[in-house]
């Protein structure tokens, strides 16, 4: 078998990964550090006979891929903090609605406009609640371009299993850097399609009312089945409901059928973990660096090891208190003011030994950074 | 098919007040679509959120009820990857011109082949009575008090300078030629735009003293003309209703198709 190897940016892997993945329809407008999937997908979806539209705003576009997905499509849109803030309106509609679709943020500096040409992870929060109400979530992320693959891929087929939108949190050292990255053949990693109902036409068909299993089949709409989608509470028919039930049951729904199955969604990576004292935890890019400590600290026998989130959303609490209970200190590494390390701080049985290495300023962390807070911590100076 | 056929009893009574002019609309539109013998299962009804929205809810082809001011994006989502399917927007004044009015002038822009029946009544019902970018100024409203300042869109002329190729206005008074006007918008080829004067005696009406509901429907006989009568030359006050815009134009579904035929040739 020939592998196809590749030298890409994080962006063309992605767009690359959601082609492999069965993506139709993508729906985007122009921001700073994602463009590039857009310009990409204006090439490539139409040679697969898939769809691409520029929206007028990010607003838009995210309104498109729901329209779009309803209809039986494999939607995607792509964008950065401040499009992402406008997106939420639309996401919690996905949500409520319960319409499969996959969102990529390639973070950027922030607040507002921020520092658009630079790194950052502070969407990390923005993705867990930037939608209004109570909800449930998945948000994934990637250290590397083979993972960029692996995790986009994830991202369609956690969106169509659940029936949710699904946020990929990139940044833009992911998403700009160039590396080596191998193509997996068709086949090699499993797609997840639609589950559509097995409901006859000229039946009723409750979109809304769960299997045994809790996953709700599908019927594409403008097909067989004429039904109602809204953006209210609803119920099985999808239409609108005051009920207290009817309202209970569906909140209920909407966030058990994500934060019950942690274990079915947490994706991570560990190295060196079984008889770490000292626990690095990290995801994304800034892992790159936490991973090169560890590896250097390893090999002159330094009992170090790193926990890599690959799952965010919902956050992985029991993976990250088992693999830090025997860890005399905890250091979190990632570009914002420490919004994974509070989710750590609660997992934890003793969150006075968790500890943060970061950078805020728009530049990458190095290795050195860690270190030398590493020092800090060990009482070394710097 | 009887008006009945289309409409899911389920889900009825319906949240109008008594009076309002969008239960006249709901039912020319199911007459149009019963004219044009279209299939229930060909119809994709988008809309947002507000009075006129509802409509969508009531009555039995697929139906999305989305975002505020964002039925229009929606639809586009849905059109571009289902373009056989027949698509009615239908909107209020402040969903397609406040929140809506971007999505509504890029999709008259793009010339997409939506149909997108707005109901203006003037003010925003659901919530109560606020002034909306057609109440016009003098008009009072919850939120204003004293009087709106606020100058008022004429839709025709935003729809046709926006770029849609089949423009029209009507009222809930002119019944028969409102169901004339909706077939053809729907058969259109391209964006088409319906504006359809809507009276809602609970709020405009009331706030503004126009009477009750028939009084506000012979509001709109009287205030109202065909496009070029001659009680529009000697009466240039009033506000002209029939088609204003009917052109064919290349449609964004179609171009598309052919980006695809054109990407797929070049591999």
């Amino acid at each position: 078998m020939s592998q196809k190897i590749q030298f890409l940016q994080g962006n063309a892997v992605c767009v690359e990964a959601a082609l492999y993945a069965g993506l139709d329809f993508f729906a985007g407008y122009p921001i700073t550090p994602s463009t590039e999937i857009a310009e990409l997908l204006s090439l490539k979806l139409p040679q697969k006979g898939g769809k691409f539209i520029q929206m007028e705003d990010e607003i838009a576009s995210m309104c498109a891929i729901i329209g779009a997905s309803l209809t039986g499509l494999k939607s995607m849109t792509a964008t950065s903090g401040p499009g992402f803030s406008l997106k939420q309106e639309a996401i919690g509609y996905a949500i409520m609605a319960e319409i499969p679709c996959v969102i990529v943020n390639v973070q950027r500096g922030g607040p507002s406009t921020g520092l658009p040409t630079s790194p950052s992870q502070g969407d990390v929060m923005q993705a867990r609640w930037g939608t209004h109400g109570d909800h449930a979530i998945i948000t994934l992320t990637a250290s590397n371009h083979q993972d960029v693959f692996a995790m986009t891929v994830e991202a369609f087929n956690l969106a169509e299993t659940y029936r949710t939108p699904v946020i990929l949190l990139f940044d833009e050292v992911v998403g700009h850097m160039r590396e080596k990255v191998v193509i997996p053949e068709f086949g090699d990693i499993p797609l997840v399609e639609r589950l559509w109902t097995s409901v006859r036409e000229g039946t009723d068909f409750h979109p809304y009312l769960p299997r045994e299993d809790g996953r709700l089949p599908m019927s594409d709409f403008g097909g067989i089945h004429r039904y109602n989608v809204t953006g209210l509470i609803h119920d099985m028919w999808g239409f609108p409901s005051n009920s207290p039930q009817v309202a209970h049951g569906l909140m209920r729904h909407l966030v058990d059928k994500i934060d019950n199955r942690v274990h079915e969604i947490c994706r991570y990576k560990e190295f060196f973990l079984d008889d770490a004292e000292c626990v690095l935890i990290s995801y994304g890019s800034a892992a790159r660096s936490a991973l090169h400590v560890v590896e250097n600290r390893r090999a002159r026998g330094e009992l170090i090891g790193l926990l890599e989130l690959q799952t965010i959303w919902p956050f992985p609490a029991e993976l990250v208190r088992a693999r830090c209970a025997s860890a005399r200190f905890v250091l979190v590494v990632e570009l914002n003011m420490g919004q994974v390390l509070q989710e750590v701080k609660k997992a934890v049985e003793d969150p006075g030994k968790v500890f943060l290495a970061n950078k805020i300023d728009g530049t990458f962390i190095t290795p050195t950074d860690i270190r030398n807070i590493l020092r800090l911590i060990q009482g070394k100076g710097v | 098919m009887s008006v009945r056929d289309y409409i899911r009893e389920r889900f009825m009574p319906h949240i109008w007040c008594p009076g309002c002019g969008h239960g006249i609309v709901m039912n020319n539109l199911i007459r149009a679509v019963d004219h044009l013998q279209l299939r229930k299962r060909d119809i994709v009804m988008v809309s947002g959120i507000g009075c006129s929205a509802r409509i969508s809810g009531y009555l039995d082809f697929h139906t999305l009820h989305t975002l505020h001011g964002r039925a229009l994006a929606f639809a586009t989502g849905v059109k571009m990857a289902r373009p056989e399917l027949k698509i009615l927007v239908p909107m209020g004044d402040g969903d397609a011109t406040a929140i809506g009015g971007n999505h509504f002038i890029h999709a008259a822009r793009r010339n997409i082949d939506l149909t997108a029946v707005i109901m203006n009544n003037r003010t925003y019902g659901m919530t109560g009575g606020q002034y909306s970018p057609l109440s016009g100024p003098g008009n009072t409203a919850t939120t204003a008090p004293f009087g709106n300042i606020d100058q008022a869109f004429d839709i025709v002329d935003l729809a046709r300078s926006a770029g849609a190729s089949f423009v029209a206005r009507t009222t809930t008074y002119h019944v028969t030629s409102m169901i004339k006007i909706l077939e053809k918008a729907i058969m259109h080829k391209g964006f088409s735009v319906v504006e359809i004067l809507s009276q809602c005696p609970t709020y405009f009406g009331r706030k503004n003293r126009l009477g009750n509901a028939v009084d506000m429907m012979t509001l709109y006989k009287n205030n109202t003309t065909p496009i070029g009568s001659a009680a529009k030359r000697e009466n240039p006050d009033l506000l002209e209703r029939g088609i204003f815009v009917q052109e064919e134009r290349p449609e964004y579904c179609a171009e598309y198709e052919k980006i695809i035929k054109q990407a797929m040739g070049a591999q």
